[in-house]
């Protein structure tokens, strides 16, 4: 295998290992393409505690420090070359996309910067086909299961009540009208697919208006979308307005959630971008909220995790370093705005088209929120698991270079953005609110924090379906829908003390009603693993319990 | 009566705030000698809102609008009502009345002492006997060949501010004990508050040395050796001094101060700086004023909680706390706490320590057994702390709202270690400004003894032990408590919370939010029910109704609604 070149040496015997949560451990490191395994010495015992295997995708950040002892060996001993390695050594510290912090000491500086140069080549590599998901090969999983929760096709085929105003368009078969889009979108009836190509083309992306959710109680809906090119000289495109037209039908009012500020929106009309104005799209009222993107996100979580990592006892400070981190204000305005966007849903009766500039990142945050807090049906484990699938997989997020980094890396910074992250920390304030309206865990909400940064698993792989498809990720990896769904530890991903509410849930974004999410930016602490161990005795009473009522 | 100007005003306009959630109703407003009561007129529902005057700690006159005049009212448990009165005459009336009420000026005003539940007297007297202290210092083992109660203090003559009995050193002779209070802050010699059985060493509390800058007491350095060697474990004490250190510095020049290291042979000093009670004062003001910002954004509201100081203080009480517990379980070695005079930090910091070092504390009779030892016998002047009667707003200081807020802080650290939740904690804090019982009037033993409290009015602790349904944790395992008899929190800032549950009331009488407790204790409840049933049914014959299908619904749909929905409406 290639990987063999970045790897100088295999394996290391004496090796100290750190990490949160459990005593030092000695025993033999190896690193292979994908992973870093440690065992302990005492496996004869057979305590499982001694292994660990990680991706090493999940590496963030190696650093490296070299106790140079030659000094010592040369007064005390003959220099010989052989001894002048042993008696040097290092440490690697090994900070993770999960946010734990490894340290390696290992004997012989040689060794341990191979191993560090290993772990720093292996863990950033670009190239989709050599990753770990291609190479899974689980006993228990075929790669002839099903792949993913469900289609487009399957989910228009479903939902019966969209059949008489929406169609199903294939418009986007090969991905040519737009290439982040998957190949099938639901459209109102009237338009077609002429139409859909011409719309496109006044949107960033080609990402025209689509469907992706109907509010039964009032027949409602969410469309989502680019912003479109009206640019400095206001364009305008017949199609795009007719389109959104139809989404209203009869209607005489819809909304446009713009998720940048009125200003930023203004902006954008000078780089091409721009804003539904109200001549041409007189139904339709804009609200635009302000919400931060791309770098900012980035760097708000890197303080955040910086903060969180401070073990000084100065509590000033540590308000004060949440507080600049701004990550709670970002929690905050996402949940705001997917609340204003249930209410103009549910409340005022009207459909919304939502977007912001490109459409991937914000829009689907807002529209998956509002989704999770008017729809039971998204409220269920299979239910939310069908939803990220829908509006972030197909929808087109660009997991690849979203993700690629996470907290800790030194590298410079290209299109890491924790959007997603923010997704599940809001979903976590949800499930915090409404402890029994939710019917997945936190543990699943960690799961998918992990998996979307390091995974065995295809689902997020690349950034649209289209580079999916050419990769031949269902063809050649494990979805990990499935496996979730299949996995045997599928009870710890429920809420044991889920019931299901037909009502809407309506977060509360007062501040004090908003958390850090301890489970994952304080996961490695003692703290952590004793509200563990509660959710596990709440688990644990209602298993009692059904056990009671059965008998 | 005489100081109701107008005992009834109809077509009131009532607004009720809490975190967010307001609701406005109409109605007629009642002012009893004891409450201000406001009647909704809605037929359908007359609900009825109940505000007691002692419970008020602020009543202001907002500008008028065309609707009529404004009266803010805000309570003592961080409520806030607004009141709008049509006629200006009205809610002038209502105004004096109620500035009188709230601030009662002589005890014989207070609630508890017309409030006269229906038990008879044999009931109220065993009711002031529910707590026995000697009891639980008999649990922790004393006496005993190193503790001994010393009758010193019997008819308060050493020590007006505490119990009549305390436990001293088995070698600490009468003459040592007066000689040492007499070189202490006004007279609180060092006394035992709580013995370590599994290691011997004791927690120990005081007030401060009268030594200036040079000043020395031999019996008072005497009584420090007799605490080191009650404790056969260790050859030294720490002498936990709660100031900051320049306060305790400064005090010298008044002529008190801290124990000095070359003195007293075989302590070590060890400041913790916890700050003054004018600090926290000012501190929970203003984390008060951030629970009634409108719209707060997050920036607002963590700059507030920052600038307000208060989790700062709380992690310094607790980290008071926590370093006895240290001293005590791990080290083994006794602790002598003091801060001034004895009865404000002091009483946080051990009262703290006792939590930490044995679980009986952290049960609902255990913490009642606490409060009554650390903070009622031991003198902490809750009248004047907690303004309980009209006067200096300087003596006035949330010590025990600190202390409540620690034990609150532990159990969302420790959410299984807790056998009462956070009602408990909060019924406690309003009960120890509401003076409708006896427990907590007064500033210490002598004055409860001559006011004859126990004969005039009752005793909080029966009560609350009545309503314990309504105050246990259902996650509480009371078999961890043996694994883990001390507790060993992390006082990283990170792990600091507001207490949202105490500063912003959320609305009662809204419906119920979804509760995981409401709907655990209905599944512990019912999975006894079905326990006891179930050894009941294995008892029929064989071939019996054993295993026949229980009228028990299946569905959890039924659960919520059984016990929760009753107790929520009750509240």
């Amino acid at each position: 295998m290639e990987f063999s070149e970045h790897i100088k040496t295999a394996n290391v015997e004496d090796v100290v290992l750190r990490q949160p949560l459990h005593p030092p451990l000695r025993g033999t490191l190896c690193i292979t393409g994908h992973h870093l395994l440690f065992s302990d010495r005492e496996e004869d015992e057979g305590r499982s505690s001694g292994q660990v295997l990680l991706l090493l995708r999940n590496i963030d950040a190696v650093e490296k420090s070299v106790e140079n002892l030659l000094g010592y060996s040369g007064l005390f001993s003959s220099p010989g070359h052989a001894e002048r390695t042993s008696g040097s050594s290092g440490t690697i510290t090994i900070k993770c996309k999960d946010l734990r912090v490894l340290q390696l000491d290992i004997p012989g500086m040689e060794q341990c910067l191979n191993i560090a140069r290993s772990i720093e080549t292996l863990s950033c590599l670009d190239c989709v086909s050599e990753m770990f998901p291609f190479f899974y090969r689980p006993s228990e999983l075929n790669l002839q299961d099903q792949w993913g929760l469900s289609s487009p096709e399957e989910h228009y085929r479903q939902a019966t009540e969209l059949h008489n105003r929406w169609r199903l368009s294939s418009v986007n078969r090969d991905y040519s009208v737009c290439p982040t889009y998957p190949r099938a979108v639901v459209v109102p009836r009237e338009i077609s697919d002429d139409m859909l190509v011409k719309a496109s083309r006044f949107r960033q992306g080609g990402r025209f208006p689509v469907l992706c959710y109907v509010h039964r109680k009032n027949g409602m809906v969410i469309v989502r979308s680019a912003q479109p090119l009206t640019g400095a000289n206001r364009k305008r495109c017949k199609e795009d307005e007719t389109l959104l037209q139809a989404v209203i039908g009869g209607s005489d009012k819809g909304y446009v959630i713009d998720t940048r500020s009125a200003q930023q929106a203004q902006q954008a009309r000078m780089t091409g971008g721009g804003f539904e104005s109200k001549s041409c799209y007189s139904q339709w009222k804009r609200l635009h909220r302000h919400m931060e993107r791309g770098k900012a996100l980035q760097e708000s979580l890197i303080k955040l995790v910086e903060a969180c990592g401070d073990e000084s006892s100065n509590m000033d400070r540590w308000l004060s370093k949440l507080e600049n981190s701004k990550w709670l204000s970002h929690v905050q305005t996402a949940l705001s705005t997917a609340g204003l966007l249930a209410e103009c849903v549910e409340r005022d009766g009207r459909s919304v088209l939502v977007h912001g500039s490109e459409g991937t990142e914000s829009t689907l945050l807002v529209s998956t929120l509002a989704q999770l807090i008017m729809d039971p049906g998204c409220r269920t484990l299979e239910g939310f698991l069908a939803l990220l699938e829908r509006e972030w997989v197909q929808a087109g997020h660009p997991f690849q270079q979203r993700c690629a980094h996470s907290a800790f890396s030194h590298a410079r910074l290209q299109h890491e953005s924790p959007v997603f992250l923010l997704l599940l920390d809001c979903a976590w304030q949800l499930w915090r609110q409404f402890p029994l309206a939710l019917g997945f865990s936190e543990a699943l909400l960690l799961r998918l924090a992990d998996e979307a940064y390091a995974s065995s698993y295809g689902t997020f792989l690349c950034n649209s379906e289209q580079e999916r498809s050419v990769a031949g990720v269902r063809e050649k990896t494990h979805c990990l829908f499935q496996a979730l769904l299949r996995s045997r530890h599928r009870d710890s991903y429920c809420n044991p003390l889920y019931e299901r509410t037909e009502l809407a849930i309506w977060p509360s974004v007062h501040p004090q009603s908003l958390q850090l999410w301890r489970g994952f930016f304080l996961r490695w602490t003692p703290q952590t693993r004793l509200l563990e161990e509660a959710q596990e005795e709440i688990r644990n009473m209602i298993v009692e319990w059904e056990k009671l009522v059965m008998s | 009566m005489e100081h109701i100007r107008t005992p009834k005003v109809e077509n009131v306009r009532l607004l009720e705030r809490s975190s967010g959630q307001r609701r406005i109703s109409t109605g007629t407003l009642y002012l009893s000698a004891t409450h201000t009561i406001f009647v909704e007129s809605n037929p359908d529902t007359r609900r009825e809102t109940w505000v007691l005057h002692s419970l008020v700690s602020g009543v202001e006159r907002t500008p008028s609008t065309p609707a009529g005049s404004q009266l803010m009212l805000r309570c003592k448990d961080f409520k806030v009502f607004q009141i709008l009165i049509p006629q200006e005459k009205d809610c002038s009336d209502v105004h004096s009345s109620l500035v009188r009420l709230s601030h009662p000026e002589k005890y014989s005003e207070l609630y508890c002492l017309s409030f006269n539940p229906s038990v008879n007297k044999e009931e109220r007297e065993e009711s002031w006997r529910f707590i026995d202290l000697m009891a639980d210092y008999k649990r922790m083992g004393v006496p005993n060949n190193l503790w001994v109660t010393t009758a010193a203090n019997s008819e308060y003559r050493v020590c007006d501010t505490y119990p009549s009995e305390v436990f001293v050193p088995k070698s600490a002779t009468p003459a040592v004990i007066v000689c040492s209070s007499r070189f202490r802050s006004r007279g609180r010699f060092p006394a035992l508050t709580y013995f370590h059985q599994d290691t011997l060493a004791a927690v120990c509390r005081c007030s401060q040395p009268l030594s200036g800058f040079s000043g020395r007491c031999q019996e008072d350095e005497l009584m420090l050796q007799a605490i080191m060697k009650s404790n056969p474990g260790s050859d030294y004490i720490y002498v936990v001094d709660t100031r900051p250190k320049l306060n305790a510095m400064a005090n010298r020049a008044a002529g008190k101060g801290y124990e000095n290291e070359d003195h007293y042979t075989n302590i070590k000093l060890q400041f913790i700086g916890i700050e003054n009670i004018h600090v926290m004062r000012s501190s929970q003001q203003k984390i008060i004023d951030i629970g009634d910002m409108r719209a707060p954004s997050m920036t607002d509201f963590l700059w507030g909680l920052e600038n307000s100081g208060w989790l700062k203080h709380i992690k310094a009480v607790l980290d008071a706390g926590v370093f006895i517990a240290r001293a005590v379980a791990d080290e083994g070695v006794s602790v002598l706490v003091h801060c001034s005079d004895g009865w404000d930090r002091t009483a946080q910091a051990c009262s703290v320590a006792s939590v930490l070092l044995d679980p009986y504390y952290r049960t609902i009779k255990g913490l009642m057994v606490l409060i009554e030892r650390d903070w009622v016998s031991f003198g902490h002047k809750f009248s004047h702390r907690y303004a309980h009667l009209d006067g200096d707003p300087k003596e006035v200081s949330p010590v025990i709202d600190q202390f409540l807020e620690c034990v609150w802080q532990l159990s969302e650290q420790f959410p299984c270690a807790f056998e009462f939740n956070e009602h408990f904690l909060i019924s406690l804090h309003t009960h120890v400004y509401s003076c409708q019982f006896g427990t907590f009037l007064g500033n210490c033993q002598k004055e409860r003894r001559d006011m004859r409290l126990s004969e005039r009015t009752h005793s909080l602790w029966p009560q609350l032990w009545e309503d314990r349904a309504e105050y246990t944790n259902p996650l509480y395992k009371a078999e961890l408590s043996q694994s883990q008899a001390v507790l060993r929190p992390n006082t990283t800032p990170y792990c600091f919370k507001m207490w949202k549950g105490l500063y912003n009331h959320m609305d009662k009488t809204t419906p119920a939010r979804q509760s995981p407790a409401d709907v655990l204790s209905a599944v512990r409840e019912e999975s006894q029910q079905l326990e006891e049933e179930l050894t009941n049914h294995q008892e029929v014959p064989p071939g019996g109704t054993a295993h026949h299908n229980h009228q028990h619904p299946g569905s959890r749909q039924g659960i919520p609604h059984t016990k929760p929905l009753h107790t929520l409406n009750a509240r």
